[in-house]
């Protein structure tokens, strides 16, 4: 072996037997639970529970001790790149810092080990939590009536929907379209059909923005809402928002905000002033709930006055009052109920909701979620927040600009020739053309550079697409390495495209065979 | 500057310069004024990591957790020991930090932990796929029906009355976007007994055990649904399948259920996960992401997110659901636990729970004015009915720092057992019961 | 994967679609065009024998990876065929479009339909 083949096969991180799955470490007869003793008289298991009920063999779960389950998991987990190790400019996700603290004031027992079924006398603090991060957010938002109850984005857009479809139907309308320009993320054309609509969708004009003339046709007495996102999934702020709103109140439909691209705009306009209805939030975007390799998150709704009455039930509401009188069975002495800032409040859940569309899911929402962007929320402030959108918009400009400055622009063009919001969209096209590789074979070469490339082939409207979001959490090195980086792989197609396209070389493996995992579907281990 | 973010003076000129424009307010140009908010918003400027933290502290303070009372109260979500190691492996950066795994060469840890819990998922279940996690139960309950109807078309779903409250309550809530009718069944003795089907009905849904801890007849309610034409959907409680009969081996086309007690926290309902698994011959209609094994161009295996074209990002309106951020996280909690307990823990865990379940039960049922609401075979949860009803039992119970359980009725509580569950806190349970009787 | 063709002996569908006509009879598959456009196929979700198809509209799919393609039938009429090999070979759509990675035969209602269709110079010039 030469000294660089040596090289490629081991590494200190990553051993050989790294793929064994933990049913392939298995034994026989180990364990790693040990149960506490049974202290109450045992009886035939037969009486209790007949053998017809009974599985005859025990499921084949895996048989392995306490050390063997940490390393296992360790070392995979080395073979995962993460947000807490390297750039991750992943567009319309918002990869930004996860604060530490919010995993020590989620771990507090009080919040942790609280049942959602406990008397809501005894859940004071989470409900006051609750209410106070819906205030957060319906002031953020500029929608004062805020719904915690969807579990993520896409649920928090099946909300609105419905929600809609509950205001027209209140008012005896059956209208059957729900319009979504081309540009909207995937959720939107698969909540819209889940929730009963018709999907039509509205142009793009030459600028990125939303075709006027284009809505005004299609805007029709038959239209439920309008789905938006603003900015929009290209990078751009809607400079036409007031007409858009106009054009759809005048048919009597809702305008819908998906908040996917809040991190853009925190204290310095809000979708409420813009004339939407119903906005989401995504908590695990701008809100830092960490994304936990893909959830959870949680997709609060924000609504205007006039769709109030028909949010999910339960609501988190308070009233003046004691600890102790909220209903319910507490026999512990009314706490003085004392907030933070010295007033005297009861929280509760209210049920009594007879306009409300019901139940989205168990329970009161993603609580541990909830914990985590309130402890965000607190650190920042008003101050903060607005800073933070401030610096998302700002570096995003910026790694544009440095972009610009490597030479990259030539070969990625931004789709958009003016100045972006918080994220960006480039077009690959002239790349793929004169260098011979695609947007798919440089986000592979960024790999081996130890970054997380950018979003790839989103939105569709953009020919091999490349949607950079660096967020207001790196700094302007990161963005100047960055830059340097992709111009790299550029220079290196140059000379020789291979490379790029047989990328990457050093991650714990290559290329994979998409389409046969496709084909030949193998979704759990054999045993 | 906060504590998160890192532009210093020197740097915001140089960047605003290579940008091109005087200030950040420039960037912001496309906003009409008239849109701008033009004052701070109305909230409480930011704290130090300090203040914050006291703030929650106190918070967490005010409620009372399981920590705080010894507590019977189950009904979908228990407090079960969570192993001290899930946290280590959870908490770390690798796992909790990166998104879902679009580039999957520096993604194969989330990739083939998702893999091994399908695999567990679809052990418990008795069905050959299971996907990589959806939100939680009572969705979940939904999204098998929205698969149903796409599967057959047809208008109505047949709920029992033992599926958890805020199951049914979801699927009418969706019901309504996916234009079907939902029919409740009522419980007869405290199990399903499913009246004729017609032709119109889409699926059958029960939950096992059900809502009110009894082992559900599995087998007859497939066989009854399959004969009809329609899907048979369980939602089950993971724990007790380790000794129940596996829903898919007793004719059960898709299982869901409630992952919260595989290793996760009860945080006051969320967040948590929910299984799905489903035959064969469903795999296309499975929602959310799946992990599949493969090879990559060295020949070495690897995992992928696959069957994508059944999802939003692809097929867009004509998705089997809409679902983009599932419940990674919770779902690797749920393996990890599933790994401690073991194919012998589980079972043994499943058996610890059964004795000291009857061992309630029957000192519960031996005090006078205490009466079982159903004498079912059950695995871990039963309700008692109290003569004169049970607000004075509840409030005495409490005063003396128990939780007796969920209140069902005015005269029905639901007590649920799990193996933190002492002899001798049931016996003080019992006791309380007794004195509140008197 | 195939080389680029487009043979003189087919007729061609705006959407991507070929026909080869024998007599009351056609094939249909989808050309070198549309399964480059796609990348490589793994599903073809195959209608039932017997279905009736109508010229201009969809009347199955096939996925790559990455995407999901609408097949729209250049001819109307009946399904008496489709093809079986693509349950466990897929790729035959890549590799082989307007051999062995042929979709369906159908019986043609209304031959005279043909006349609407291109031939391969005619839709070799509308991709530019």
């Amino acid at each position: 072996m030469s000294a660089t083949e040596v090289k490629r096969t081991l590494s200190f991180t990553q051993a050989a037997d790294d793929e064994k799955t933990i049913y392939q470490r298995s034994k026989p007869g180990r364990r790693a639970f040990t149960p506490p003793p049974l202290d109450v008289p045992e009886r035939p298991l037969d009486e209790l529970l007949p053998a017809s009920l009974r599985r005859s063999e025990a499921a084949r779960l895996p048989e392995v001790s306490e050390p063997e389950i940490v390393r296992h998991y360790n070392r995979l987990s080395k073979r995962n790149f993460d947000l807490d190790t390297g750039f991750y400019p992943l567009g319309s996700c918002t990869m930004k810092h996860n604060p530490k603290l919010h995993e020590r004031v989620a771990a507090l027992p009080g919040h942790a080990k609280l049942h959602p079924f406990q008397d809501p006398a005894d859940a004071q603090g989470a409900l006051e939590l609750m209410w106070r991060l819906q205030y957060a957010l319906g002031e953020i938002s500029g929608l004062p009536h805020v719904s915690l109850q969807p579990s993520a984005g896409s649920h928090g857009e099946l909300a609105g929907v419905l929600l809609t479809r509950a205001y027209h139907e209140d008012r005896g309308q059956h209208r059957t379209k729900v319009l979504t320009p081309d540009t909207a993320h995937g959720t939107n054309p698969a909540t819209v059909t889940m929730a009963g609509y018709e999907v039509v969708k509205v142009g793009t004009d030459a600028d990125g923005n939303v075709d006027i003339e284009d809505l005004r046709a299609k805007a029709t007495d038959d239209v439920a809402c309008l789905m938006l996102t603003n900015p929009s999934t290209l990078g751009l702020f809607e400079p036409q928002i007031k007409e858009i709103a106009e054009i759809v109140h005048s048919v009597g439909a809702t305008l819908y905000y998906d908040g996917a691209n809040l991190n853009a705009i925190m204290g310095i306009c809000r979708p409420g002033d813009m004339g939407f209805d119903i906005v989401h939030f995504n908590l695990h975007k701008s809100f830092t709930q960490p994304h936990g390799g893909g959830g959870p998150g949680s997709g609060p709704i924000a609504v205007s006055d006039r769709i109030e009455p028909y949010l999910p039930r339960p609501q988190v509401v308070r009233r003046p009052g004691t600890g102790g009188d909220v209903g319910g069975v507490s026999s512990r002495p009314p706490t003085p109920n004392r907030s933070t800032n010295g007033e005297q409040w009861s929280y509760d859940l209210d049920y009594d909701r007879p306009k409300s569309i019901g139940r989205l899911r168990g329970f009161q929402g993603n609580f541990g979620v909830f914990v985590r962007s309130y402890a965000y929320i607190r650190s920042l402030g008003a101050g903060g927040l607005k800073e933070a959108s401030e610096v998302a918009v700002l570096n995003a400009n910026y790694l544009l600009a440095k972009l610009r400055q490597e030479g990259v622009l030539e070969y990625l063009p931004a789709a958009y020739d003016r100045l972006c919001m918080h994220e960006f969209v480039l077009s690959g096209a002239p790349m793929k053309r004169e260098l011979g590789i695609k947007t798919l074979d440089l986000a592979k070469r960024l790999l081996d550079h130890g970054v997380h490339p950018p979003t790839v082939y989103f939105p569709l409207l953009v020919e091999e697409a490349l949607l950079v979001e660096p967020t207001e959490t790196e700094t302007r090195e990161t963005l100047d390495d960055f830059a340097a980086m992709v111009a790299e792989v550029l220079r290196e197609a140059k000379e020789d495209p291979e490379i790029a396209r047989n990328a990457p070389y050093t991650t714990p493996v290559r290329r994979l065979d998409e389409a046969g995992a496709a084909r030949n579907p193998v979704l759990r281990q054999q045993l | 500057m906060s504590r998160y973010t890192s532009v210093t003076e020197q740097d915001l000129e140089q960047m605003l310069a290579t940008i091109g424009v005087a200030t950040v307010e420039d960037l912001f140009a496309d906003i009409p004024p008239v849109l701008r908010l033009g004052r701070p918003l109305a909230l409480d400027e930011g704290l130090s990591e300090q203040e914050v933290y006291g703030e929650l502290r106190t918070l967490a303070a005010r409620n009372v957790s399981t920590e705080d009372e010894v507590t019977f109260l189950g009904a979908g979500m228990y407090d079960h020991y969570i192993p001290a190691l899930i946290d280590s492996i959870i908490m770390r950066s690798e796992f909790l930090t990166p998104y879902t795994p679009y580039q999957p060469e520096i993604s194969q840890g989330g990739l083939q932990a998702m893999f091994e819990y399908q695999t567990a998922i679809s052990e418990l279940t008795g069905l050959p796929v299971s996907n990589g996690s959806v939100y939680e139960g009572p969705s979940a309950v939904a999204a098998a029906g929205y698969i149903a109807k796409h599967h057959n078309g047809r208008k109505r779903f047949v709920i029992s009355r033992g599926v958890h409250p805020h199951a049914i309550e979801t699927l009418q809530t969706l019901a309504v976007g996916y234009g079907m009718d939902v029919e409740i069944v009522e419980l007869t003795d405290g199990v399903t007994k499913l009246p004729e089907l017609d032709d119109q009905v889409s699926a059958v849904i029960v939950a096992q055990p059900n809502f009110l801890g009894a082992v559900e007849p599995l087998q007859e309610i497939a066989e009854a649904a399959h004969a009809a034409g329609a899907l048979a959907v369980c939602s089950a409680d993971p724990i007790p399948l380790g000794l129940l009969e596996a829903p898919g081996d007793q004719g059960i086309d898709v299982v869901v259920g409630e992952g919260q007690t595989l290793g996760n926290r009860l945080d006051f309902g969320g967040p948590s996960f929910g299984f799905f698994a489903v035959t064969q011959d469903l795999v296309r209609r499975l929602p959310g992401r799946i992990a599949g094994e493969t090879r990559d161009m060295d020949g070495k295996r690897g995992f992928v997110l696959t069957l994508q074209t059944r999802e939003q990002h692809i097929r867009r309106e004509k998705a089997t659901s809409n679902i983009c951020t599932s419940q990674a996280l919770n779902a690797l909690a749920g393996v990890i636990y599933l790994s401690w307990l073991g194919r012998r823990g589980l079972v043994e865990l499943g058996e610890l729970l059964v004795q000291k379940t009857a061992y309630a039960r029957e000192q519960l049922a031996s005090l006078s004015g205490v009466s079982l609401s159903h004498t079912q075979p059950v695995v871990r949860e039963f309700p008692i009915r109290i003569e004169g009803g049970v607000d004075k039992a509840i409030a005495h119970c409490k005063a003396q720092g128990i939780n007796p359980g969920y209140r069902l009725s005015d005269d029905e509580l639901l007590v649920a057992i799990t193996e933190q569950r002492t002899r001798a806190q049931i016996d003080s349970l019992v006791a309380a019961v007794k004195e509140a009787l008197v | 994967m195939a080389q680029v063709s487009y043979p003189a002996e087919l007729k061609y569908h705006a959407e991507h679609d070929w026909a080869r006509i024998e007599g009351d009879e056609a094939t249909f598959g989808i050309t070198w065009y549309a399964q480059d456009s796609l990348g490589e196929i793994v599903f073809f979700d195959a209608p039932a024998v017997g279905t009736v198809v109508t010229k201009d509209e969809q009347y199955t799919e096939v996925e790559s990876v990455k995407a999901v393609s609408d097949v729209v039938a250049p001819l109307s009429g009946e399904i008496i065929a489709i093809n079986e090999t693509l349950t466990s070979s897929p790729e035959s759509v890549n590799e082989d479009p307007y051999g062995a990675g042929w979709l369906v035969k159908v019986k043609l209602s209304d031959p005279s339909e043909a006349d609407s269709l291109m031939d391969a110079s005619d839709y070799e010039a509308s991709l530019s």
